[in-house]
This record gives C-alpha cells, sequence and structure tokens, in this order.
C-alpha cells in the first residue's frame, strides 16, 4: 500500500470539532477523532455521557450544534440518514415485526432499486455470514434473542456501508450469551472488513471487541487508545477508576527525573519508573492494579520493591484467583488480586499480618 | 373472602347489566300490540318492520354515515395522532392538543348547536350557490349542502367527533411502538412516506381498525348532534326509533334492538375468538423459537 492509500484509510471516517447541544447542554462537546478504515472503534461510558447521541450524529438522527463528519474526506453532516451510506445495527434491534427474516435483510436492498436477482443473492450471502439460512421464512417473534441479533446484523450489512454502527450491540443479550456473542460478531464484522463505531457501557465488551477505544464522560473524550493502553496506561483517575480496577493512592511529587520520580504518600513513599513533566510538590495521584501487587508474609528482599504492610479484612477464593481487601496502616483499604499459578500457593486469612509490595513499573502517576 | 358471596354480586352485576337488554329481546317476540303486556310468541313484528320503508332507509342512511365518517374519522385522527406523538414541538401544540381533545369533553348539545349554526352561517355567507360557478352548484346538486342540512352535514359532524376518538386510540398505539423501526426503516434509505406505509402503517393497522370499529358505533347510535345537523328527508335510525319512542312505543322497535344486538354480539364474540386464536398462535410460535435455539 503506498503512502498516499495509507493516509487516506487513517481519517477513513473524521470527526471535526463536532457538538451537540441539547437546550444549552452540550451531550457532545467539541469532540474531534480520526477512524481508519476497517477499525473497530468503541466509544464507552457511562449512560449520558454522549455516546449515543454521538452515534446518532453519525446515523443521521440528529444535527450536529457545530462541526462536521466527513466519510472518505466527503462531509456527510448534512445529508439526510436515508441517503448516508451507513448503516446501523439498533439496541432493540428494531426488526419489523410483520416482514420475514428474508424481507427484513432485503428492506434496504429494495430502497436501493437493487435487480431482483441481485437482492437474491446479496440475502443469500448475508444469510450465510450469519447462519440463519434455516429461518429464512420466520418473523422476528419467531427468533430467539441471540438469532433476532444476527438477522439486525445481516440487515445492517446488506447494503455494504461504508461505515457500520452498532448501538450496545449485546445489551439485549443475557450474561451466557453474550461471551459467546461477542467473539462471534467480532469474527464477521472483521471478515466482512467494514469501518466499524459501536456504542458500549460494558469495559469488557469494549475491550474484546475495539481495536481502540474512547472513554467519553460528560460529552468529552477523555482517553483514546488501544485496549491495553487505557488499561495499562490510563492518562487520569476519571479513566483508571473507570476501567477495571485500581487503588489509587493521592500524594505529592517529590522527586522529578527524566526516567523516575518518587511520590510520598501517607501510606509510603513510592518510586515510579517513568518522569512526570511537572514541579516538585505538586499533587498527583499514583495508581496500581490489584493483580500487580504481591502478597507475602514476609519483608521482600528486594529492596528496589515497594512495599507496605497491612492486614487481611477479606478474603474471596476464585479458583483461579484470590481477591484480597487489605487495610493499611492509615486505615487504607487496597484491593489485591493474587493469580493461583501455582496449586501450593499460600492463602491468607483475615486479620493475616501480610506484606504488599509492587514493581516501580506497575505504577502510573495520575496528574488530574 | 367468601367465594359464594363474591359470587352473589357477580351475578347481581350481570343481572343489572343484561336483564334490560333481555327482556326487550322477549319482548320483540310479543304477539300482543301493547308492549308490556305477553300475548304469545310471534315474530308478526319483524314482518312489519320488513315492510316498513322509512325503518329499512333509515337503517342504510345510517350505515353509509357511519362508514364515511368513521373512514374520515381515521384518515384526519391518525394525522392528529401524528402530529402529538412524533412532533413534540411546533407552534400551537398545546391549543392543537385542546382542540383535538374538546369533543371528548364538550357536552355533545353544545356541540350540535355550534355545528348548526357554523353550517347556517355558511349557507348566509355564500347565497345563492349558482353564483359561485358550477363546481359549488355540481356540490349542492350531489350532496344537498350548503343549500339545506341532511346526510352531508351529518356526516361531517360525525366525522369530527370521531377524529378526536381515533385519535386517542391511535396516539396510544404509535406510544408504545418502538420508534427505532422508523430510524431503522430511514436508515436502510426509506424517505419519511416510505417510512409510514412500509413500516409505520403495518404497525398501527389494529389501532386503525379498532378506531374505525368505535368511530362506527358512535357515529350509528349517535341522536343528539344527529338530531342537530339532519334535514328533512334524512333520518337516521337512532332519531327515528327516538321518534318512535316519543308517539308511544310499538314493538317493532324491539324487534330493530333485537337485530342490533344480534349483530352486535356475533361481531364481538368473532372479534374476541379471532383475537384469542391469534395470541395463543403468537405465543406458541415464540415459545417454539426459544425451544430451537440453536
Amino acid at each position: 500500500m503506498n503512502a498516499r492509500n495509507a493516509q487516506a484509510d487513517a481519517g477513513f471516517v473524521r470527526i471535526d470539532r463536532l457538538t451537540k447541544r441539547f437546550d444549552d447542554v452540550a451531550a457532545v462537546d467539541n469532540v474531534s477523532i480520526e477512524i481508519a478504515k476497517g477499525e473497530i472503534f468503541a466509544l464507552l461510558g457511562s449512560s449520558g455521557c454522549g455516546k449515543s447521541t454521538l452515534l446518532r450524529m453519525l446515523a443521521g438522527f440528529e444535527t450536529p450544534s457545530e462541526g462536521t463528519i466527513y466519510l472518505e474526506g466527503q462531509p456527510v453532516s448534512a445529508m439526510q440518514p436515508y441517503n448516508r451510506p451507513i448503516n446501523m445495527m439498533f439496541q432493540s434491534y428494531a426488526l419489523f415485526p410483520h416482514l420475514t427474516v428474508w424481507d427484513n435483510i432485503a428492506f434496504g436492498l429494495k430502497r436501493e432499486g437493487m435487480p431482483k436477482a441481485q437482492i437474491e443473492e446479496r440475502v443469500e450471502e448475508m444469510l450465510r455470514i450469519v447462519q440463519l439460512k434455516k429461518f429464512v421464512k420466520r418473523k422476528p417473534h419467531q427468533l430467539s434473542g441471540g438469532q433476532q441479533q444476527r438477522v439486525a446484523l445481516a440487515r445492517a450489512l446488506a447494503k455494504r456501508p461504508k461505515l457500520l454502527l452498532l448501538d450496545e450491540p449485546l445489551g439485549a443479550l443475557d450474561a451466557k450469551l453474550r461471551e459467546e456473542t461477542q467473539m462471534e460478531l467480532k469474527n464477521i464484522i472483521k471478515n466482512v472488513g467494514v469501518t466499524c463505531v459501536l456504542v458500549t457501557h460494558d469495559q469488557d465488551e469494549a475491550m474484546t471487541m475495539a481495536d481502540r477505544i474512547a472513554i467519553m464522560s460528560e460529552g468529552r473524550f477523555r482517553q483514546v487508545g488501544l485496549p491495553f493502553e487505557i488499561y495499562e496506561t490510563p492518562n487520569c483517575r476519571f479513566v483508571a477508576d473507570f476501567i477495571g480496577k485500581v487503588n489509587l493512592f493521592d500524594g505529592a511529587l517529590t522527586e522529578d527525573a527524566p526516567d523516575y520520580c518518587v511520590v510520598t504518600t501517607p501510606e509510603g513513599v513510592f518510586y515510579v519508573n517513568h518522569g512526570v513533566t511537572g514541579t516538585e510538590g505538586m499533587d498527583v495521584t499514583v495508581a496500581v492494579r490489584p493483580e500487580k501487587i504481591g502478597l507475602s508474609s514476609s519483608a521482600p528482599t528486594d529492596t528496589s520493591r515497594n512495599a507496605v504492610t497491612g492486614t487481611i479484612v477479606t478474603n474471596s477464593y476464585y479458583g483461579s484467583a484470590s481477591i484480597y481487601h487489605v487495610q493499611l496502616a492509615t486505615g487504607k483499604r487496597v484491593l489485591v488480586s493474587c493469580e493461583h499459578s501455582s496449586r501450593h500457593d499460600e492463602h491468607f486469612q483475615r486479620d493475616d499480618p501480610v506484606w504488599l509490595c509492587w514493581e516501580p513499573e506497575s505504577l502510573v502517576v495520575l496528574r488530574s | 373472602m367468601d367465594s359464594r358471596f363474591g359470587r352473589f354480586w357477580l351475578a347481581m352485576g350481570y343481572a343489572f347489566l343484561y336483564i334490560p337488554i333481555l327482556t326487550l329481546v322477549v319482548l320483540s317476540f310479543n304477539e300482543s300490540k301493547l308492549v308490556s303486556v305477553w300475548g304469545g310468541f310471534s315474530l308478526k313484528w319483524y314482518g312489519v318492520l320488513a315492510k316498513d320503508e322509512a325503518v329499512i332507509d333509515a337503517l342504510f342512511l345510517t350505515l353509509r354515515i357511519a362508514f364515511f365518517s368513521a373512514t374520515a374519522a381515521v384518515i384526519l385522527g391518525t394525522l392528529a395522532a401524528f402530529a402529538m406523538v412524533r412532533y413534540p414541538r411546533f407552534f400551537g401544540r398545546t391549543t392543537f392538543s385542546a382542540h383535538l381533545n374538546a369533543p371528548l369533553v364538550v357536552p355533545e348539545v353544545i356541540t350540535g348547536l355550534s355545528l348548526l349554526l357554523f353550517f347556517v352561517m355558511i349557507q348566509n355567507l355564500l347565497g345563492p350557490v349558482e353564483e359561485w360557478g358550477p363546481f359549488l352548484t355540481l356540490f349542492k346538486n350531489t350532496f344537498g349542502f350548503p343549500e339545506e342540512r341532511g346526510a352531508f352535514t351529518i356526516w361531517a359532524g360525525h366525522a369530527s367527533i370521531g377524529m378526536a376518538f381515533a385519535a386517542v386510540v391511535i396516539q396510544s398505539r404509535l406510544i408504545e411502538m418502538d420508534k427505532s423501526l422508523e430510524e431503522a426503516a430511514m436508515d436502510l434509505g426509506c424517505k419519511p412516506f416510505q417510512v409510514f406505509y412500509l413500516v409505520t402503517f403495518p404497525q398501527i393497522v389494529p389501532a386503525l381498525l379498532s378506531a374505525w370499529l368505535l368511530t362506527f358505533t358512535i357515529s350509528m347510535d349517535d341522536v343528539v348532534t344527529t338530531a342537530f345537523l339532519s334535514g328533512p328527508a334524512s333520518t337516521t335510525l337512532p332519531v327515528l326509533i327516538m321518534g318512535k319512542a316519543r308517539l308511544g312505543l310499538d314493538p317493532t322497535i324491539n324487534a330493530i334492538a333485537t337485530i342490533t344486538v344480534a349483530i352486535v354480539a356475533c361481531a364481538v364474540f368473532a372479534g374476541s375468538l379471532y383475537m384469542f386464536r391469534q395470541e395463543k398462535k403468537l405465543a406458541a410460535e415464540a415459545a417454539a423459537a426459544y425451544r430451537d435455539a440453536d
């Protein structure tokens, strides 16, 4: 692929300073992002964060107050939804109850005025992709939830949209079915190769399905990145707290060098193996994930590790791992998760005194 | 709760509702000319009825007016319901809503009188229709309006009252309908009007049918408004019955009423049976879908 093509692919969907206000309240506030061709991009946030409004602006159901959406370099935000080469899979699936599976999938193709033979071919292809050939003559109420979801996907893909929108794609399924469907859905989208924007409030769904995630709150992007970047290198307290479990220690920056820094907190002095561009004495928060903390009954010998002492408050054994709540001397509770990689791992009981230790590289310093 | 006590009151309730109707049905087979004296079984009043042209004319006029006013009411009611449900903000929405619901609460005497005054005013304003050109002349020759009141004015009055009822029924269906169905249709390439006839319309057909039946019945048994709006050559069945009753009860009225009750009872029974079967079928199909879900 030459350089020019690669560049066009990078900005396949370009959202430029998009704002949507409802009665002076900005549901989406000056959002800009570029989405590459073939990428699955997830908008993750709790309800009311503006993710659905952003998706509806992409579909054309809401008109932006300011800003523009470009698809392949062409502005589409002024186009009517029925003219956009964008299709959506709705949270409720929105299958037409009076039409059969076949007619539901063919619905968009008929509106396009596609020749009959071609429609049949395309519907056949979609049915094969979602493995629903047996059910063509059924109506939506004669299908299970998982089957309805696949019909909705087939219908949204049938017109070969340039951009596929998924609104809480697995929200209507029960927990067991959700896990299986996640991978299946991702495989289908990747095989078809369609660019996809998905909206979800479920972080597992975003992590497993998306190539890139944007964390939204109050109408803005708080962080955009690959799933592991968002988990391992959150850029603020909000993101660290929103994604997964985390222990946060508030403190002050006492030493700052290009390749390390020291943060002093009431719980102890912590060494971090990355620098912070900040002034010494500024308030910062250090974050450490529960699975990066080690527990032991004796003091660690390796002095390069950060270590504090505490007492077990609760212990929960899950088979593959144990989750402990540990109370430190300051009264702060720390969540620790120990994976049982050996059958003879040490188990701790309530009121056991323990040492908690973690590597300098396990810590992330958050400035906001 | 004592179930025997409960059953007693249930029976009393049914008795209160149905004994008057049963009395009427029984008395329609009365030989005697006196309505309240039993003179033996006879079908003679049905025979008299069959030969009474005034009654038969009135019946067909009533059915015709009910058919056309129900149709007009459902069309107008659908448009009004659409405006109310799909457009949460437009200029004058509150006023529109109040006017739409007014016929439900305004006493019918007032509605009838105001419609009468309105039609008379139009007649006075227009003067001799022939001066307004061939179109209005044709209109007058076809409908008799505005020269005199009759079937046309009754139809217009019933349609405007029925529209309020139709709008209520259709509104509730539109509100409970999943709005994303319409969005999905638009997303898949439907222009607004296509959205309506390809997706919305099939979804609201049951509501349109029940709205039509409701307005049909309202028109069919309306006396008050009709009495204001009818002209010399346009007596509907309810108005005719009222007139007859005023002159002294005649057993033919019992016969008319019995036929009406029989038709209505059959229609209601068939309707409920159909609904019941349909629901059972849907439930069974949905259950089967979950059973063989892969």
